[in-house]
């Protein structure tokens, strides 16, 4: 790489948090004046590495370095210097800006005064409101970022909120833009009104690096980009002498392209189709606080015996759809059937007893009581059935973790010792076994993430107990954010972009290729259900 | 055991223990400070303390009387706490129970066998502290509403609704208390053994003890326990297992609150005979103490009953040499140096922990 | 002239009541719960005798008061932010602390169990007159206190941050804000004003006794949320509760309505105002959250 001019230099980033290393040895460089976007599927690093550029992070190895001081900015020649382990105060202070995926905003406040937080303009000892909203307001019209000063944050939609994220930015005078996956919440008017922004803040001489897995975003507003693999950096591309298939052999890899070309998974896909309906949806809509549909007319029927994948970035409905069957979001529209039971108006509880077990996405949250045994996070939702009358039944549940250690290898096999004493892996481990051990009656199962933030002999392990589950006669949803994963699984495959289901094809017919313009909404409204 | 489970175990104990020990120690400094402030020898106060409180057997009795109120409210706030919430109002469902208990003692004839008398009144002094609890229960179940604010609020409310009935309808003349129940008073332990003459000990201590074994029993050994614990340490895995999140709330404020209101029937079967406006005062925040040194496990609640009552009845003792409110001075400083001590300890030693995986990690990658 | 007395006597009620709120206001805006006002408050009346009795002079008891209300909001900060205490128990310690402490120290230094000596206060006219209210200085700094306490969170750099970390601390956090100073800075703030409340208390009544503020902090601290947080709102909370409490007092004799009636007014409109019948009260996101071990 000879780029005359860098504005960040990254090399050989090591970080890892407990067991779980998410960068390792990656490397980044990004020239000044150019939208430079870092690609990679869910948990490639992408975010940890920018972390790491931001101060939130200290790596464990490896130096960053940013071009020149905030003196020297506007001098093309002024080099780089070493900024590792700075602080995030110092990152801002040189001028590198960071807009998360989750905002910073004090939502009571309004958008000038979350703006010039920290860095406050006075008319002697006031604050000089006057001020703040004149350079929120200079400053949005300079940048394009349109933005009503004097409004309360709580009352802006997610694209408005995302603007004054950027302005919070500029007014501290960033040159180095760091967005992470900013696209995820916007719809696509404001995804263009994005790309302006960001092109004009690179024309002006700003330098923006964009995190995303959204090729046909890549490919309109780069000009360059770095493909990041398993936590290290595995290509450097020219925007203009690249294409989609090359980004996406990149981001995938070889090694699992040819593990989906074995599809050792749905092999016997003749057995599929013809087994009862266990699981149907008609017409789910569900409504967020945040946004109304945000699981919009979702028709699904899954048979015994079958793995329906569901594949789509994150925050298209996914999390609403699973929590909308398993009883914890309320209905807005339509109907669900367990067995031709509709079980809408039923509690969590019934439907478990109704024949639904769910692996939830989020364990530290939902699936296990981290303070709480082994044993007594085993019996968590099935609790009335470990009870003699009002009494909890210890020797059953002691029986049952005896049981579900030994089947599932949980480790250390210690059923007293609180879950959150264990790893990712064996605390995966003890939801799994809980939702689809021996014992356990389910016909249909909800599996969303089931293996994020697991080593790799879990996922096996994981996998393995699904494909048994499935020849087992089990009708099951598998929600997952890895398109390697819902490949290697599914008998057929769905695709949830924008709160719909825009695809349902066989697994024969869906591939990255396949599925890709349908995830990325780069096939417009044209929905293709097979 | 591998050298981490032993780390783990040094650690629980740690946890457990080192608390109530900087406590003591704090305690202790404190006290000798505010002695010595007033020109006397720590060591002779602190033998009067003990002489005054087990060191006889008025003494004895008159702090397991203290204690078992104590007993009482430390339980329901400590059962609040289980399911996540703060039950800040026991002193108002306490003197609600005592004033249902009297309104029943009055109500029954003469004639009632006590055993029963003194049955349904301790069924009214529950149901009078649960209606209390039930309250701040359904405001947060219904409208989210904190029930730390909200039952602050109702202790000045429900007092100042139970010191109107007194005053305008049922007080003897000339005094804040109502009249002798006909029926139904407890036995005091002074009528068994005679050592105990003079002091207010009474066989309430035996509902006490009973009150802590049932809610032992129900937390830990209980599907509502269960679910009740799971609610307070993280709803949203409760709500996935099936729990309304919700019920458990008002139930659990209501069951705290009956807990609470039983505790009532110590002072009004057990010592006095009447309800007296003001008995109450003070023992809903002292089980706030006595919870959280007990920390939240009701056998420990007894123990830590026995430690605020001694050192209450302990204050009455060295009257003679330093203030008696001493104790209230040293009762506080207990609290924030438990309430100080607890997250500092976890801290430290989760911190060390971690230092250790860094250190580990480290010298893997040296040796790597 | 019965509505002039009427008014008199409700500002009188209302001074401290307006203090402490004021108080309040600030400690909750900035996240910490403001359980603590009435040790606050008796503090301030404490410290007011003592320093009144010592030096004969008001205005050094004064200073007295604000100086152990610092010290006690101090006290509370710290055991909340840097020990990671739970904001409940150690504002439930801190005022059965006060209440000890005041309690050794009146014996010790007065060897009374009730009251101190008679202090000398600000007006020579003690009645409940209009002279004797115009002309007691801390009627004044009341005033001026909630004035001041609305300018400095509207108008104000630190006002901007208290109110940010009171909502969201970690944002605050990540533009630079030292939420820990801007919380202790905050906090003493309170205590101070507050404090005041007792100072007025004690020196009003010429005198210190036992528990004197008599849950006139809680009565604050509900008028804190039934004004919803807002110091415009609270100071109207605060001249409704004494106007219903004057109201009260000028009934008396006549035996219509019972005067415990008159006294849950303040905490029935709280829960009320709590339950959102009439606009929702909604607390600081952030309040009471304890920090993360």
């Amino acid at each position: 790489m000879t780029t005359p001019a860098l504005a960040i230099r990254m090399r050989d980033i090591v970080k890892t948090f407990g067991s779980v290393v998410a960068n390792r040895g990656a490397s980044l460089e990004v020239a000044r004046g150019e939208i430079h976007a870092l690609v990679g599927e869910n948990g490639a690093g992408k975010s940890t590495l920018m972390r790491v550029l931001s101060g939130m992070y200290a790596p464990d190895a490896g130096t960053v370095e940013v071009s020149g001081s905030p003196g020297v900015r506007e001098s093309g020649t002024a080099g780089l210097r070493d900024v590792t382990d700075w602080s995030t105060a110092e990152a801002i202070d040189a001028g590198v800006g960071m807009v998360h995926q989750h905002f910073m905003l004090v939502p009571p406040l309004t958008v000038a005064e979350n703006v010039v937080l920290g860095r406050e303009p006075k008319a002697g000892v006031q604050l000089d409101r006057r001020a703040a909203e004149r350079a929120v307001q200079e400053l949005a019209a300079k940048s394009g970022l349109a933005v009503h000063a004097d409004r309360r944050v709580a009352e802006l939609s997610v694209g408005e909120a995302q603007r004054v994220e950027i302005l919070k930015a500029l007014y501290r005078g960033a040159r180095i833009l760091v967005l992470d996956e900013p696209t995820a919440v916007l719809s696509p008017p404001e995804v263009q009104q994005l790309w302006e922004v960001l092109r004009r803040l690179r024309d002006d001489g700003g330098t923006i690096v964009l995190i995303t897995h959204k090729l046909d975003e890549v490919m309109e507003v780069s000009d360059s980009i770095t493909v990041m693999r398993a936590g290290e950096t595995v290509a450097r591309l020219r925007t203009s002498d690249t294409t989609p298939r090359d980004i996406a052999r990149a981001m995938v890899g070889r090694d699992v392209a040819l593990a989906l070309d074995a599809a050792r998974g749905p092999a016997r896909a003749s057995a599929t189709p013809n087994g009862p309906a266990l699981l149907e949806l008609r017409n789910v809509r569900v409504d967020s606080p945040r946004r109304a549909g945000i699981v919009d007319d979702v028709t699904l029927s899954v048979a015994a015996g079958e793995i329906l994948g569901i594949a789509g970035v994150e925050g298209n409905g996914q999390t609403e759809l699973v929590e909308a069957i398993a009883g914890l979001t309320p209905l807005a529209a339509g109907s669900i059937h367990i067995e031709g039971h509709d079980v809408a108006d039923l509690s969590v509880r019934e439907r478990g007893d109704a024949g639904l077990s769910h692996i939830p996405e989020d364990r530290h949250r939902r699936g296990l009581v981290l303070d709480y045994s082994i044993a007594d996070n085993l019996v968590l939702g099935r609790q009335h059935h470990f009870s003699r009358g009002t009494r909890l039944d210890g020797a059953r549940i002691a029986e049952h973790a005896r049981a579900r250690i030994a089947e599932f290898d949980i480790r250390p096999a210690d059923a007293e010792l609180p879950a959150r004493a264990l790893s990712g892996g064996n605390q995966q481990k003890i939801v799994v076994a809980r939702e689809m051990g021996a014992g356990r009656d389910f016909k249909v199962l909800l599996a969303a993430q089931p293996t994020r933030g697991v080593d790799v002999g879990a996922i096996e392990f994981i996998h393995e107990r699904l494909r048994r589950a499935r020849s087992e006669g089990k009708a099951i949803v598998l929600v997952s954010a890895d398109l390697a994963e819902v490949l290697a699984l599914s008998d057929r495959v769905a695709v949830m972009y924008g709160g719909r289901i825009v695809a349902l094809l066989p697994r024969s017919e869906a591939s990255a290729e396949t599925l890709g313009p349908y995830m990325t909404g780069a096939s417009g409204g044209t929905s293709r259900v097979a | 055991m591998s050298p981490e489970e032993i780390r783990r175990e040094d650690n629980r104990w740690a946890e457990a223990l080192l608390p109530p020990i900087v406590a003591l120690l704090v305690a202790i400094v404190v006290g000798d400070l505010l002695i010595l402030t007033f020109g006397q020898s720590p060591a002779a106060v602190y033998r009067l303390l003990l002489e005054g409180t087990w060191g006889n057997a008025y003494g004895i009795g008159q702090v397991l009387y203290k204690a078992t109120t104590l007993t009482f409210t430390g339980l329901a706030v400590a059962l609040g706490i289980r399911a996540g919430l703060f039950n800040i109002g026991a002193e108002s469902q306490l003197a609600a129970g005592g004033f249902v208990a009297a309104a029943i003692g009055l109500l029954v004839p003469a004639a009632t066998p006590a055993i029963l008398a003194a049955l349904l009144c301790a069924i009214g002094a529950a149901a009078g502290g649960g209606v209390v609890g039930a309250v701040p229960g359904w405001l947060r179940a219904r409208f989210g509403a904190h029930e730390v604010i909200t039952t602050i609020m109702l202790n000045f409310v429900v007092l100042a609704l139970l010191g109107w009935i007194i005053s305008a309808h049922m007080a003897v003349p000339e005094s804040l208390h109502t009249a002798e129940i006909h029926s139904g008073a407890a036995t005091r332990l002074a009528d068994i053994m005679p050592v105990f003459h003079g002091s207010a000990a009474n066989l309430t201590i035996v509902v006490a003890l009973l009150a802590a074994a049932t809610t032992s029993f129900y937390l830990f050994r209980t599907r509502g326990g269960y679910e009740l614990r799971a609610v307070g340490l993280q709803p949203d895995a409760a709500e996935y297992g099936g729990v309304d999140v919700a019920r458990v709330r008002f139930r659990a404020l209501t069951i705290s609150g009956a807990i609470a209101g039983l505790g009532g029937i110590n002072f009004v079967l057990g010592y006095k005979h009447y309800y007296e406006e003001g008995f109450a005062t003070g023992s809903g925040f002292l089980g706030i103490a006595v919870a959280l040194v007990g920390r939240n496990n009701p056998w420990g609640v007894v123990i830590a009953a026995l430690l605020f009552a001694t050192l209450s009845q302990g204050g009455l003792a060295v009257n003679a040499l330093v203030p008696k409110q001493m104790v209230d001075v040293l009762q506080a400083v207990v609290i924030l140096a438990v309430a100080t001590a607890v997250p500092t300890v976890r801290h430290s030693i989760r911190e060390s922990a971690r230092a250790a995986v860094r250190s580990i990690s480290a010298a893997r990658k040296r040796a790597a | 002239m019965i509505a002039l007395a009427f008014i008199v006597q409700a500002l009188r009620i209302a001074i401290p009541y307006l203090l402490a709120a004021a108080g309040g206001v600030m400690s909750e805006r900035a996240g910490l719960i403001a359980l603590t006002l009435e040790g606050y408050m008796l503090g301030g009346a404490f410290g007011a005798a003592v320093g009144a009795l010592t030096t004969g002079s008001p205005t050094v008891g004064a200073i007295c008061g604000m100086l152990a209300g610092a010290l006690l909001a101090l006290l509370y900060a710290a055991a909340s932010m840097k020990f990671r205490a739970n904001q409940v128990v150690t504002g439930v310690a801190i005022n059965l602390l006060v209440v000890g402490l005041t309690r050794f120290f009146l014996r010790l230094l007065y060897d009374s169990s009730s009251n101190s000596p008679r202090l000398p206060g600000f007006t020579s006219a003690t009645g409940s007159g209009f002279a004797a209210l115009v002309t007691n200085p801390l009627v004044w700094v009341g005033v001026v206190a909630f004035v001041l306490v609305g300018w400095l969170l509207a108008r104000t750099a630190f006002g901007l941050r208290v109110r940010a970390i009171g909502e969201h601390p970690e944002a605050a956090a990540s533009v630079g804000v030292n939420v820990e100073r801007t919380r202790y800075v905050a906090v003493a703030l309170s205590g101070v004003l507050a404090a005041l409340g007792g100072v007025y208390l004690a020196l009003d009544q010429h005198q210190f006794t036992d528990q004197m503020t008599a849950g006139r902090g809680f009565i604050a601290l509900a008028a804190t949320i039934f004004g919803r947080w807002e110091p415009k709102r609270v100071a109207v909370a605060c001249l409704l509760f004494a106007a219903a409490e004057t109201l009260q007092i000028q009934l008396q004799g006549t035996q219509h309505i019972p005067s415990q009636f008159v006294e849950m007014i303040p905490y029935v409109l709280t829960i009320v105002a709590l339950a959102g019948v009439v606009g929702r009260a909604v607390p600081p996101a952030a309040l009471g959250r304890e920090e993360q071990v």
